[in-house]
């Protein structure tokens, strides 16, 4: 099972062995979703391939935002901009816990050295309408991955149930790697012609990106986007689903998610810019909830919903 | 006759879930043997973080054989009479027997249920069992659809007796059940059989897992105590954490590390909540300096390098965590110390309490007032009532109690010292949330008394202005507690307080607040007219006029006179808060009635006393005969007025009695009315009681000679009108008519 006796040496490494291990479990190793999103989760990869009968296995980096959580790339370990690797397997394999337990040990986490525990934490996000059961997973106290086996997206029952794994990557890594900072973490090997450390790639992009967050981002053009997104989502989910130029029927479900996601992005940026009270908070959240299960009302339509063709 | 034993392994269960879980399947495995004419000697449930067990004991072999008899209808009766009986019994007619009987001949039906082996019952009640297992939450996994906790791998479920070991065969969702288990995840995964009970917590503690979580829990505390001692040092006890994480582990192995020395500085009560809420640490103090110095950790498994790297994670985490802790009481500190509490708590402008009753900024203003006006009355010095009210909300509005909720109360008191107020207002922080429950301790110094006080009683005028008070099960404010906190202020500080002003004085700051922003301008101009007041002559002594003054009519009018209805209903609601707390003590229900039809009910503590002076001459042979002649005087007085429609009210005449027996009473009314109207005095109900429970001879004297009903009306009047007087006299404590008995 051990991929490779030494262990890791730098952020990208333990990225690389993640992508190994699972590839060779049989998972279709995926790119990033080139949107911005606030967990992995709201990849469609996740979010729409939970849903429906279809069997499904993926894996990927997905670089995640959280606006609120900028530091100026000072404090040691939160990031407005960090990276989350996802696993996706559904219907979720009886094993599925010796196969984590085995993806840790890829990258260097010995189960014999450490102490590693399944710690109740259910998972629910409130904008997407989905919620599971699982555990955070501790290693030597330290949460190391979200371990779910979802049960309901987009107010759907998943039937068969996936099973999803979250590493969060810098934490993760800066264990394994035993950094202090997140800014000090040798992103490539040490021993390169040019080494680099994840301040090197991150540290002036976590100074711009926490001003705009925070005092910059222009809140009454987020506020027209959100409206924008909302309302260009439920147009595309209106319109007929035949389509008149090639005859077919094409239901437009990931043109729709991407505004889904678009607005739940732009929510975000306005949370940080302090600009929605709290009574309008759940307000802002049912909005964009109702978008995800429209999508995912409208993908069980779909072929890759399992609608036969 | 045999043992059964039963494992569900599964991946891991919450640790919250398993006591009760154990206990969910001890109870309905055994309630559906039982049912099914299994009966047994003993049942105990276990569970480890993987696997809920079951030991039975003792089972039958099988059940029982059962014979019944059912009557039918007569032989005579018409065809479909009998063909409903042979229906319902399942029958047919050569099954039945005719017999004679003396109504003629009946039919009878004889049914024989064989006994059924152990086996065949156990795989019917376990599947029942497992398919609507109560969980709190469950969940499906893979392409199953069958419900539990989390995905259910093994079922291990076994008879065994002195001739062996038999699997009972069963298969839910694709998982049979066998006479197989694993052993600890990492320390020893492999499979193994076990023959019965003892051989499985054999096998098991060899395959390093503990089945017992008492054994855990005890382990666990032992071991930390040990490593704690053998420096010098103490455990701090943490029982809910205690049992949480022998919920976490299957074989705990306690592991002692330091805190680094930059974090000792920080409150002892930051560094236990945060190693036990993020870290599920316990806590280990130096009980020389009260510091918490060092830090448990309970592992689940026994590391090649006697847990060196994990202790060394962990110390790692800890340091991160502790990190932010320490960011965030600097922070405060800081703010303290530029701004003040009252500057910290600025921002409380902007929360909103309750949308209706305004924001905490609001809310923390009208409990200074109240706390200012109440200080007086408990012996407190009203500018630091008022200080302490204003400030001991700040720590709300703190980077360490948005972080834990938990600390608030507790970071005012380091944060009031940190701005150099009194002992205190600092005390006063803390202490006015108190008391959280029935057995947290009260506060007893003057200032958090009155700003605990005050807090309450704008907390429940405020709920009762909006209509909003508990019902039934309902209670999201937490108003009972609330209740039963100023009950128990009151009476462990022994105040003689009467509640109405409060009650009248909240309510009407609150109707104002409520409907002062949409009143028309005259209105609004009446409205400040009474805050003007209360300004000028305090919370009280204006609400009070206000309520009873002449308000005329209109939209003024119906605010304030909504007032007195909504006092008294929040009042009964104290009472009836206070005659729960009180039947906790043993008090007598009836009792408790008794002292609270007396005047001056809103005074807690003399209906208390009043209460704790009947009931003590209740218990004396006095006592109880005095309630005797004392009902027997009352309803012959009732049915005398009653009849004759007039209240026999006039002093009774010594020189119109006739017996000494007669005589004898009204002196001992003359004396017990002159020792109880001086003890009235002092408040001092026993001595009253006493003087009642005197009269006791003299009463019982006089029913025995007299009769009171004389053919002589003047007489007759006379001895009414003594009666009345015995009415009088008794009813000074209590109103013994609500006695039972």
């Amino acid at each position: 099972m051990d991929a490779s006796q030494t262990p890791p040496n730098c952020f990208q490494d333990v990225i690389l062995r993640l992508q190994a291990y699972w590839a060779a479990q049989g998972c279709a190793i995926l790119q990033p979703y080139d949107m911005e999103v606030g967990a992995g989760t709201f990849h469609p990869a996740t979010t729409l391939r939970a849903l429906g009968p279809n069997h499904w296995a993926a894996a990927f980096v997905q670089p995640s935002r959280r606006p609120t959580d900028g530091r100026y790339g000072e404090n040691p370990n939160r990031l407005q901009h960090y990276y989350q690797y996802q696993v996706i397997i559904k219907p979720s394999p009886p094993d599925f816990q010796d196969l984590y337990l085995g993806s840790l040990a890829a990258i260097g986490i010995d189960a014999s050295m450490h102490d590693i525990r399944f710690v109740e934490d259910d998972w629910e996000s409130p904008t997407l309408g989905a919620w599971g059961l699982g555990w955070e997973v501790w290693c030597d106290g330290m949460e190391v991955s979200q371990f779910t086996y979802f049960q309901q997206v987009g107010g759907h029952d998943c039937a068969p149930v996936a099973g999803e794994l979250t590493y969060g990557l810098e934490r993760l890594a800066m264990y394994v790697l035993g950094a202090d900072h997140v800014m000090d973490m040798p992103f490539n090997d040490p021993a390169s012609a040019i080494p680099l450390t994840y301040g090197d790639v991150f540290r002036q992009a976590e100074q711009e990106y926490s001003r705009w967050n925070f005092d910059q981002a222009d809140t009454a053009m987020l506020f027209q986007h959100f409206e924008d997104a909302e309302a260009e989502c439920g147009r595309i989910l209106a319109a007929p689903a035949d389509d008149p130029k090639t005859g077919r029927a094409i239901i437009m479900v990931q043109p729709a998610y991407d505004q889904c996601i678009k607005a739940s992005h732009l929510f975000n940026l306005l949370d940080a810019r302090g600009v929605i009270s709290v009574t309008e908070r759940q307000a802002y959240i049912g909005r964009v909830r109702a978008l995800a299960k429209r999508c995912a009302d409208a993908f069980l339509e779909t072929e890759a919903g399992g609608k036969a063709a | 006759m045999p043992d059964l034993l039963i494992e569900l392994l599964s991946e891991e269960i919450p640790a919250r879930m398993q006591t009760r879980a154990a206990d969910d399947l001890r109870r309905l495995v055994t309630e559906g043997l039982v049912e099914a004419g299994l009966t047994y000697a003993g049942a105990a449930g276990f569970a480890t973080p993987r696997r809920l067990t079951l030991a039975v004991e003792g089972l039958l072999a099988a059940s029982p054989a059962v014979r019944e008899e059912r009557k039918g209808p007569r032989a005579d009766a018409p065809e479909q009479a009998l063909q409903g009986f042979l229906r319902s019994t399942g029958l047919a007619k050569e099954d039945l027997e005719a017999r004679e009987t003396p109504k003629g001949e009946v039919w009878f039906a004889v049914i024989e249920k064989p006994g059924r082996p152990a086996s065949e019952i156990v795989a019917e009640v376990l599947e029942a069992t497992v398919r609507s297992f109560p969980w709190p939450k469950s969940m499906r996994w893979g392409s199953g659809g069958l419900r539990w906790v989390r995905p259910l791998h093994g079922i291990l479920c076994v008879l065994s007796d002195e001739a062996g070991t038999e699997v009972v065969p069963l298969e839910i969702d694709g998982i049979a059940a066998g006479d197989r288990t694993v052993g600890h995840r990492f320390l020893a995964p492999d499979e193994f059989s076990v023959l019965n009970f003892d051989d499985y917590t054999t096998k098991l503690k060899k395959s390093k897992v503990i089945l017992s979580a008492e054994e855990r829990a005890e382990h666990i505390w032992a071991d930390a105590e040990s490593a704690a001692f053998a420096q010098g040092l103490e455990v701090v006890e943490d029982r809910g954490l205690l049992a949480e994480v022998a919920g976490l582990v299957e074989w705990p192995v306690v592991l002692m590390g330091a805190i680094d020395d930059g974090f000792l500085e920080l409150p002892a009560e930051v560094l236990q909540t945060s190693m036990r809420e993020h870290q599920k640490f316990f806590s280990i103090r130096n009980p020389k300096t009260g510091r918490i110095e060092k830090f448990v950790t309970v592992a689940n498994t026994e590391a090649a390098d006697e847990g060196a790297t994990i202790l060394a994670g962990n110390r790692k985490v800890l340091a991160a965590r502790l990190s932010d802790a320490k960011f965030f009481w600097e922070n405060d500190a800081r703010a303290v110390r530029s701004h003040g509490l009252k500057g910290m708590a600025k921002p409380l402008e902007q929360v909103t309490f309750q949308h209706e009753l305004g924001t905490q900024a609001e809310r923390i203003a009208r409990i200074a007032a109240l706390a200012r006006e109440i200080a007086p009355m408990v012996g407190a010095d009203a500018g630091e009532a008022e200080l302490a009210a204003r400030v001991a909300k700040a720590d709300l509005a703190s980077e360490m109690v948005y972080e834990f909720p938990e600390l608030q109360g507790v970071m005012g008191r380091y944060y009031a010292k940190v701005e150099g107020l009194s002992d205190a207002v600092a005390a006063a922080c803390e202490e006015h949330y108190a008391p959280l429950g029935p057995s947290d301790t009260v506060p007893s110094q003057p200032v958090s008394v009155a700003v605990a006080l005050a807090d309450k009683v704008d907390m429940l005028t405020g709920f009762w202005a909006i209509d909003q008070k508990p019902t039934g099960s309902k209670d999201p404010f937490a108003l009972r507690r609330a209740a039963l906190g100023v009950i128990r202020i009151v009476l462990e500080n022994d105040l003689s307080l009467s509640l109405d002003q409060f009650f009248d004085a909240g309510l009407l700051s609150h109707k104002i607040a409520i409907n002062q922003p949409e009143a028309a301008a005259e209105d609004k101009e009446a409205l400040n007219d009474i805050l003007q007041d209360i300004a000028e002559h305090g919370v009280f002594g204006a609400a009070v006029r206000t309520i009873r003054g002449n308000v005329g009519e209109g939209f003024v009018a119906d605010i304030v006179k909504a007032v007195p209805d909504k006092s008294l209903d929040l009042l009964e609601f104290f009472h009836d808060r206070l005659k729960v707390h009180l039947r906790g003590e043993g008090m007598r229900h009836d009792v408790i009635d008794a002292a609270l039809e007396m005047p001056g009910s809103d005074d807690l503590l003399r209906v208390v006393h009043r209460a704790r002076a009947l009931q003590a001459v209740l218990e004396t042979e006095d006592g109880e005969n005095l309630v005797q002649g004392f009902r027997r005087a009352n309803n012959i007085l009732q049915q005398a007025e009653e009849a004759d429609g007039v209240e026999y009210s006039y002093g009774p005449e010594v020189k119109l009695a006739e017996v000494d027996a007669e005589r004898d009473l009204f002196k001992a009314l003359d004396q017990a009315r002159s020792k109880i109207s001086k003890a009235l005095e002092t408040d001092d109900f026993s001595v009253a009681m006493g003087a009642m429970a005197e009269l006791r001879g003299p009463i019982d004297g006089f029913f025995e000679a007299v009769q009171v009903n004389s053919e002589n009306e003047i007489l007759r009047r006379n001895r009414l009108n003594l009666l009345h007087l015995i009415r009088d006299t008794c009813g000074q404590v209590a109103d013994l008519t609500r006695l039972e008995g």
